[in-house]
């Protein structure tokens, strides 16, 4: 049994379900590992359980999308040397006859008004994941604390929450890449998409090696510096899904276009 | 929705046509949950004997505890130990976290009430006068329990199987301790859970169904071990 930190010991990754689910990290990594022979072992979770684990110091590096999340987790000193990396987008979609009427209008803030006036359904991932975090600041921003039977909190990953949403002709907010790989299976439509509030920034950061030891910090450092890399960013710039892109590299500025 | 059927389909041509990846984690669950049976079973089956068997202090309270904790939900098994594992918690030097050794002492905690009230109730079955018959015989007491076993072999395989059903179909702890890595600790029951969340029932039905039909042909082979399931006279 191995009870020390070798070499060899692969870099512990904790990260959304939604990089791994779109098979993002399945592009990305063996090029990471194929260029430095680091061995990458993916924790994928929700948001919160991934800066909840980086907290124990139970992975050396974290890969999420929530930012004020992240800036506490950094303040705190638990994590240093932060990176964006990508973003992709959430969207509003809901029933296609979009009973409240969000759809002729393009502001995602009136959206959520014209929902939370007519009390029409809406349904909340309710965990503490990145989309759920967004959901809260977007209504906060709208100055709407949601309440009532209108509003409900599914506790449950996106997919699920989608199919409820289909089920019950309800809104919610989905990240896209949950949307593409579940919407032939959905009787729901995209109603308020493009918005600046509805961007999803993801960011990368290595857990501080000065709290725990055996915490892999150079391979950590590594990672950051090639998924921020020209190689790494045009490779996330390349990723599609069903011949959709899902994220847009933001690591370094108009790497594509210097190309 | 026939989203079902087309799902089942699917799920057939995965598993027949040689999907690496679905074998990996397939033996990988059977090799985690056999594991944790076999390193469980013995001292669950001694504790079960001392319990039916001898008087002593606390023996009453010690009954219902394992009862109880047979209702514990593998979720709080799984949290408790991730805590104790965790890097930051007391064994946190052993680097257990995340492995697949993390997840066999799991099932092992999660399995143990079970084997041991379900191996209680079969020996408190037994007839008392078989254990005392060996021993005015002459028998070490060692020969005795394992006359004793064979006396009560079939609740006792009962517990084993139970036991072995619970853990292989159990997530929550492995999700927690195993962390669902791929190659490494990605089981069928947390596969499943990634796969619904990704939007691939196919896969996610494919996987249930090597599930019910490995154990669906343990049950088998224990039925033909256990003869007519009758009583006999």
């Amino acid at each position: 049994m191995n009870f020390s930190a070798h070499a060899s010991d692969p870099l512990r990754l904790a990260t959304t379900t939604s990089t791994e689910n779109s098979g993002l990290l399945a592009e990305l990594l063996p090029a990471f590992t194929k260029k430095t022979g680091i061995k990458v072992d993916v924790i994928a979770v929700g948001t919160g359980k991934a800066l909840q684990l980086a907290r124990h110091g139970d992975t050396d590096i974290v890969m999420v999308h929530a930012r004020q999340a992240e800036d506490i987790f950094i303040a705190e000193g638990f994590g240093v040397n932060r990176r964006d990396v990508m973003e992709n987008d959430f969207i509003i979609v809901g029933p296609p006859d979009d009973p409240a009427n969000i759809q002729s209008d393009k502001k995602t803030l009136i959206a959520l008004k014209r929902i939370a006036d007519k009390k029409a359904s809406f349904i909340s991932r309710g965990d503490h994941s990145g989309t759920y975090k967004k959901e809260r600041a977007i209504w906060k921003h709208a100055e709407i604390s949601p309440l009532g039977n209108w509003y409900k909190e599914a506790g449950q990953g996106m997919g699920k929450v989608l199919l409820m949403a289909s089920e019950l002709g309800a809104y919610t907010l989905t990240d896209r890449g949950t949307w593409l790989a579940y919407k032939d299976r959905l009787s729901l439509k995209v109603l308020n998409e493009g918005g600046v509030l509805l961007k999803n920034p993801y960011g990368i950061i290595a857990v501080n090696p000065a709290l725990h030891k055996d915490i892999q910090y150079l391979k950590a450092m590594s990672l950051i510096a090639w998924i921020t890399s020209p190689q790494g960013q045009q490779l996330i710039d390349a990723f599609q899904k069903n011949g959709q892109r899902l994220f847009y590299p933001t690591a370094i500025q108009d790497v594509i276009a210097d190309e | 929705m026939n989203d079902l059927s087309q799902a089942s389909l699917n799920a057939f041509q995965l598993l027949f046509s040689g999907n690496d990846d679905l074998w990996e984690v397939i033996s990988l669950s059977f090799g985690v949950s056999f594991s944790a049976i076999l390193i469980a079973t013995p001292f669950a089956l001694v504790i079960a004997f001392i319990l039916a068997f001898f008087q002593f202090p606390f023996r009453r309270t010690l009954i219902s505890l394992f009862n109880t904790f047979m209702s514990v939900p593998a979720v709080i098994i799984g949290l408790t130990l991730y805590l104790i594992l965790s890097r930051s918690g007391p064994l946190g030097d052993l680097r257990l976290l995340f492995t697949s050794k993390a997840m066999v002492i799991g099932q092992i905690m999660l399995s143990f009430p079970l084997l041991v009230a379900m191996a209680h109730a079969s020996f408190q079955s037994a007839d008392r006068r078989a254990w005392e018959t060996a021993i005015t015989l002459g028998a070490a007491p060692s020969r005795a329990f394992f006359t004793l076993m064979y006396e009560v072999r079939f609740g006792l395989i009962a517990a084993i199987v139970a036991g072995f059903g619970r853990v292989v179909a159990e997530i929550g702890c492995s999700m927690m301790v195993g962390g669902n890595i791929l190659h490494s600790t990605r089981n069928i029951p947390t596969a499943i859970a990634l796969e619904t969340s990704k939007g691939e029932f196919a896969q996610g039905i494919a996987l249930g169904m090597v599930l019910l039909v490995l154990s669906l042909s343990l049950n088998a082979g224990v039925s033909i071990f256990q003869g007519k399931g009758e009583l006999q006279a």
